[in-house]
């Protein structure tokens, strides 16, 4: 049974998508359907220091939102997890499956690869890992923002 | 707050469909009641919106999840349909805050509405555990009701 009971957020690990260096940054724990996170994110990733990305996706709230971060992490796969990001928030507008499909050609990726792994079991465990952690540790809107190094 | 060992003040209200819907028709069954200010307000659409997320977390440890406020069945329908929730919603409309009050959740006017409280009901319709926030503009995280279950 999944344990979702108070824990602090897991340690930035191998596999936690990175950007900028340092041992100060922040954990975001963020959604890519949702608008404030959007509005947020030029700031965000203006940041000095280490930003985390962890998936919190809202279905519920924005139904678009599984297939986005799905479509960051198959982008993640092959190198061009935060250019997926960036882009998707630039351009709230335009996430359909086509409009994916073009980010897929203009970032040079593999979209035969693209779309079988954004429909992976594999990534859909991955994306919900973070959400559980963003639950675990009191996420209760987007963007939820946690200081690096952890107190 | 209602204190943990009393027995829970039994209800009878109306859901978001207008069907009504009492507190001893879930006898038996674990039910955490969500009481919250009001329909549309930016965090109560937070709120309800993380808890729709878990709800099947929620359930496999055999609770319910009912929310209950102020707002007319109406409101609570286009509220419901808005977020995109399933969760049951009780409308605590006439005579107004009545269930609130009872659970010692309300907020007397100027705000008239109820704080946000959980409260968990057990199986004997007693009261296991509670939960109020500081203000009505904080709202407690999903691990809180976890960590309540656990």
């Amino acid at each position: 049974m999944t344990d979702l009971s108070s824990a602090a957020i897991p340690p930035v690990g191998p596999d936690d998508h990175v950007r900028g260096e340092g041992e100060e940054g922040v954990v975001v724990y963020a959604d890519l359907g949702c608008p404030r996170c959007a509005a947020d994110w030029p700031r965000l990733r203006e940041r000095p220091g280490r930003l985390v990305f962890r998936h919190f996706p809202l279905a519920s709230k924005h139904p678009r939102s599984p297939a986005l971060h799905a479509a960051a992490e198959a982008a993640g796969r092959q190198g061009r997890f935060f250019e997926m990001v960036d882009s998707l928030y630039a351009d709230r507008g335009r996430v359909d499956d086509p409009h994916l499909w073009e980010r897929v050609e203009r970032l040079g990726l593999d979209l035969d690869r693209f779309e079988a792994d954004r429909r992976s079991a594999e990534i859909e465990t991955r994306v919900r890992r973070d959400f559980e952690s963003g639950i675990r540790a009191g996420v209760t809107s987007t963007p939820g923002l946690f200081s690096l190094p952890a107190a | 707050m209602i204190a943990v060992g009393e027995q829970a003040p039994d209800f009878t209200l109306r859901d978001q469909d207008g069907e009504k819907v009492s507190l001893s028709d879930f006898r038996g069954r674990k039910v955490m009641l969500v009481f919250y200010p009001g329909d549309f307000s930016p965090v109560c659409g937070d709120q309800l919106s993380i808890y729709q997320e878990v709800k099947p977390e929620i359930a496999e440890k055999g609770v319910e999840l009912v929310g209950i406020s102020v707002d007319s069945f109406f409101a609570h329908k286009a509220f419901q349909e808005k977020l995109g929730i399933d969760t049951i919603l009780l409308s605590d409309f006439e005579p107004k805050g009545e269930v609130a009050r009872a659970y010692g959740s309300y907020i007397e006017a100027p705000l008239g509405f109820a704080n946000r409280t959980l409260v968990l009901v057990d199986e004997d319709g007693k009261v296991a555990w509670t939960y109020e926030s500081p203000n009505p503009g904080e709202f407690p995280g999903a691990n809180v009701i976890f960590d309540a279950l656990s």
